[in-house]
């Protein structure tokens, strides 16, 4: 009926799913609904606020039941409202559910509101954002948060600088590795044909364009050199098409009468000599100390058959035209090397297919100053590197020899330390006797024995008994203490209430003392003021925690102030260091109380 | 607490491998004398061969200068010596026990006085472990082994190091140290040793009823004791001695190399030789943070 404002619809109001419903009009907007039942009388008019709805059910519509909405509150009890339509529903239904969602960002609007007045840091807007999400997914460090940088006791920026690993998320994010060439050969094209008007059509994009250059220079260098001056680009493109459909029909006649007809045409049919000659280069270039035997021989590129032997008597050869054969053996390779060498342009920053050509012939230049480099350092290295090792005389390398000390020097060296400890240490359990007497006993108990014989009884009777319970309650008793599952921890046996409020006294301790004793030693007068601000929430906390293990029941009391033990003593400790530095300070400054630097 | 993986003919066969003090100066000055616990500890041997057929029972002595093998239930060289009043098991165990200590009197002639009376757990641990060693590789079919310290001397510092590495090589291979500290003090070692490894450790009050502890605790064997209910301790004292005075300490400084534990703070590690660094803040703000501060090498 209405817009995103309000709705208003016919409806039953149903307190269960069995009632019958009282009719009347439902009507929602944006902070509450309000149901109107026809009869004035009946009383079953309802004002909800969305702020105390949680949830909202419905029935589906392929189902037989009757279109039903229920929306659950915060206090467990529902409210269900049948419509006339599903078409009804679904209305309603989508108004609850963007109601509710603006509802839950409210909260966080007030974190919002509070996170970003800082006058005193510069942050960025996805900076904030981050923070704000973190905020959002974390309940824990929302309480904490809001305790502290709500409560004015540590600042926003204190507060994050101690959570650097949580913030720096984004430098992952922005990946600088650039996407390399494809695999899939683009460069071979294949156009898209059309039965009806016999028209061929072959599409060019950037990128392949820029393969096209990367693995054919000549096609390369003849784009440099004929456009613009011999013919515009599109013309370029019709006749390197027109090479690539007139090679793929492996019609041999009509290629070489064509080439031989279009000069233009018969450089991208031809085979390209750029490659032939980096090739001839390369080769040339092995590494002589590689142990390879590299000659002419091995460049088996240009060979027929690659150097395969087979046996072409049958075969009839042309010279003329075996210029115009081109191999898919030969475009693999290439199209492979290309893509290993990687890429060194990215296509979107190039406007045109000129600038494209000239960006790939300046980084090839670059490649070839690096190249001569190269090849000067292999000239050199080869003279030292082409030893023959079993002539060398074995040189000792600059290595720091592994030294293993022998054990039984550390453990006797420590024997004078124990000496000198020893012998103020344990006096009580020094011997009176002197070595033999004692030594004699010994043996005169082992005499003893031989003679008489194991004593009998053994044990007498009543401290075995007395032993035997002694275990037994020991036992039973450790297992009442502690608990059958050996998983259960003493927080376990406590209310939930009381686990609760111990650990969250326990965090915010931890992350206030973090921030203490990391001011420490104070260097400015900020760190100072820092530090009070924080001994005054710490001592706030000893009350509290008082107060926590007197409400509770007397046989808790005792577990819950072991458990409470050491927070009190880590907060006695900063407390303790804090007056003592106090202390030192104003020792120190003499008359300024404050201690200042 | 399961055992190592040892295909037995049953599974309650145990091999015992009982660790004796015998250090004579803690004897002459303990409450329990030494003829009674040997009566004890006699009877509680009698009482595991008892218990079933195949079990075994190996009695190491720690002595104050030395170690050694005193009785092996399954050597079959124990000649009923002696008069008939004991059986042959303590008769060979007795005549062991007192060549033994001669023999440790004899080495001990050179030693200055004044020593702590602590005995060699560290030499007898490890000469425990070897033989399980042994019958371990001896075949599938062996009992299932573990280790009984009965201890009353306290504990070494000195010693430190050698017996985490016993206690880390028993835990290895699955074997428990029980123990069984008969002394005044508590012991820290023997309380890791038999955390570590899963056996159990107890400090019996009552010295005098000591074979009915030895019989309730430390006679069963391994396989019973998933159905049995052993006191175990409260807790467990695990405090590390330093490297460089041999002091218990429960706060000190690592390497970060090597992991030694010193008590104070040094410019280089003495264990592997690595230097340490600068320290980060002054020295005249000892924080808490700085109390334990780990240290970087070159």
């Amino acid at each position: 009926m209405s817009g995103a404002a309000q709705v208003t619809k016919r409806a039953k109001y149903k307190i269960s799913v069995k009632d019958p419903g009282t009719p009347g009009a439902l009507r929602m907007n944006d902070q509450k609904l309000m149901f109107m039942p026809d009869n004035r009388n009946s009383g079953a008019k309802l004002v909800v606020e969305f702020k105390s709805i949680q949830g909202h059910k419905y029935t589906k519509e392929g189902s037989n039941k009757p279109p039903l909405i229920n929306l659950a509150n915060a206090q467990g009890g529902s409210y269900i409202f049948e419509f006339d339509s599903y078409a009804d529903l679904h209305v309603c239904r989508d108004f609850v559910s963007k109601v509710l969602e603006k509802s839950k960002e409210t909260p966080n609007a007030a974190l919002e509101k509070s996170a970003i007045k800082l006058p005193d840091e510069q942050l960025s807007e996805e900076e904030m954002q981050l923070r704000i999400k973190l905020l959002q997914e974390n309940s824990e460090l929302q309480k904490l948060h809001r305790q502290f940088v709500g409560g004015n006791i540590l600042t926003e920026a204190e507060f994050w600088a101690a959570r650097k690993k949580l913030l720096d998320i984004d430098p992952s994010k922005k990946s600088k590795q650039r996407v390399g060439f494809k695999s899939a050969m683009i460069s071979d094209i294949r156009p898209a044909t059309d039965g009806r008007t016999n028209k061929v059509t072959f599409s060019l994009t950037p990128e392949i364009i820029l393969q096209i250059f990367a693995e054919k220079p000549a096609v390369h260098r003849a784009f440099l050199n004929f456009v613009p001056n011999k013919m515009t680009e599109m013309e370029f493109w019709t006749k390197y098409c027109r090479a690539e459909y007139l090679s793929r029909t492996k019609n041999y006649h009509a290629v070489v009468a064509e080439a031989a007809e279009d000069e233009e045409l018969a450089v991208f049919l031809k085979e390209d000599d750029i490659l032939a000659n980096e090739v001839r280069k390369k080769i040339r270039r092995v590494d002589p100390t590689l142990d390879m035997e590299a000659d002419e021989g091995d460049d088996y590129t240009h060979l027929p058959d690659h150097g395969i032997f087979r046996d072409g008597t049958k075969e009839s050869n042309e010279l003329q035209s075996e210029h115009y054969r081109r191999t898919l053996l030969q475009d693999l390779n290439r199209h492979a090397a290309v893509v290993l060498e990687g890429r060194t342009i990215d296509v979107e920053r190039e406007d045109s297919t000129r600038a494209l050509a000239e960006a790939l012939a300046r980084s090839k230049r670059g490649n070839e100053g690096a190249d001569n480099n190269a090849n000067e350092e292999r000239l050199d290295r080869t003279p030292r590197v082409a030893e023959i090792e079993d002539l060398q005389a074995p040189h000792c390398l600059p290595l720091a020899p592994l030294s293993i000390k022998d054990a039984r020097e550390y453990f006797d060296s420590q024997q004078a330390n124990t000496l000198k400890a020893s012998r103020d240490a344990q006096a009580s359990m020094k011997c009176s006797l002197s070595k033999q007497e004692a030594y004699r006993s010994v043996r005169d108990a082992i005499s003893e024995i031989k003679d008489m014989g194991l004593s009998d009884p053994i044990v007498n009777p009543e401290v075995a008994l007395k032993v035997y319970s002694g275990l037994t309650h020991n036992i039973s008793s450790i297992k009442y203490h502690l608990g059958k599952n050996p998983r259960e921890t003493v927080l376990d046996r406590l209310p939930s209430a009381t686990k609760e409020k111990l650990l969250y006294h326990w965090m915010s301790i931890q992350e206030l003392l973090k921030h203490f004793w990391s001011s420490y030693p104070i260097t400015t007068p900020y760190l100072y003021s820092k530090v009070n601000r924080l001994k005054d929430a710490l001592s706030n906390i000893y009350p509290q925690l008082e107060e926590m293990k007197e409400s509770l029941p007397a046989d808790l009391r005792h577990q819950v102030s072991l458990l409470v033990r050491p927070m009190q003593q880590a907060l006695d400790a900063a407390i303790q260091h804090y007056d003592a530095d106090l202390q030192k300070r104003s020792a120190k400054s003499g008359e300024k109380p404050n201690g200042y630097i | 607490m399961a055992s190592a993986p040892s295909k037995l003919y049953s599974d309650d066969v145990s091999l015992v491998v009982v660790l004796l003090d015998t250090n004579p100066f803690f004897w002459s000055s303990s409450s329990l004398s030494f003829s009674q616990f040997l009566t004890h500890v006699l009877a509680f041997f009698n009482a595991i061969l008892t218990l079933n057929q195949l079990n075994q029972v190996v009695v190491i002595a720690t002595g104050y200068n030395s170690c050694d093998y005193v009785y092996d239930s399954s050597s079959t060289g124990n000649q009923s010596v002696g008069n008939g009043r004991m059986p042959s098991l303590c008769a060979t165990l007795l005549q062991n026990l007192e060549e033994f200590m001669n023999k440790d009197e004899q080495l001990g002639k050179q030693e200055p006085e004044g020593r702590i009376a602590c005995s060699l757990l560290s030499g007898s641990l490890s000469m425990a472990l070897c033989y399980i060693q042994r019958v371990f590789r001896s075949g599938l079919l062996h009992p299932q082994p573990r280790i009984l310290c009965l201890q009353g001397s306290p504990d070494g510092p000195e010693q430190y190091v050698a017996i985490m590495n016993a206690i880390f090589s028993a835990q290895r291979s699955m074997v428990p140290i029980d123990s069984c500290y008969l002394g005044a003090q508590n012991s820290a070692f023997l309380q890791q040793a038999s955390y570590i490894t899963g056996g159990v450790h107890h400090k019996p009050q009552q010295l005098d009823g000591l074979f009915q502890y030895l019989l309730t605790i430390f006679g069963t064997d391994l396989h019973s004791r998933n159905f049995l209910q052993l006191p175990k301790p409260v807790g467990v004292d695990f405090r590390a001695s330093c490297f460089c005075h041999k002091n218990t300490i429960d706060m000190g400084y690592i390497c970060s190399v090597c992991l030694s534990i010193y008590c104070k703070h040094l410019k280089k590690c003495s264990t592997c030789g690595s230097v340490f660094g600068q320290a980060q803040t002054q020295s005249d703000e000892p924080s808490a943070t700085n109390r334990k501060r780990k240290t970087t090498d070159a």
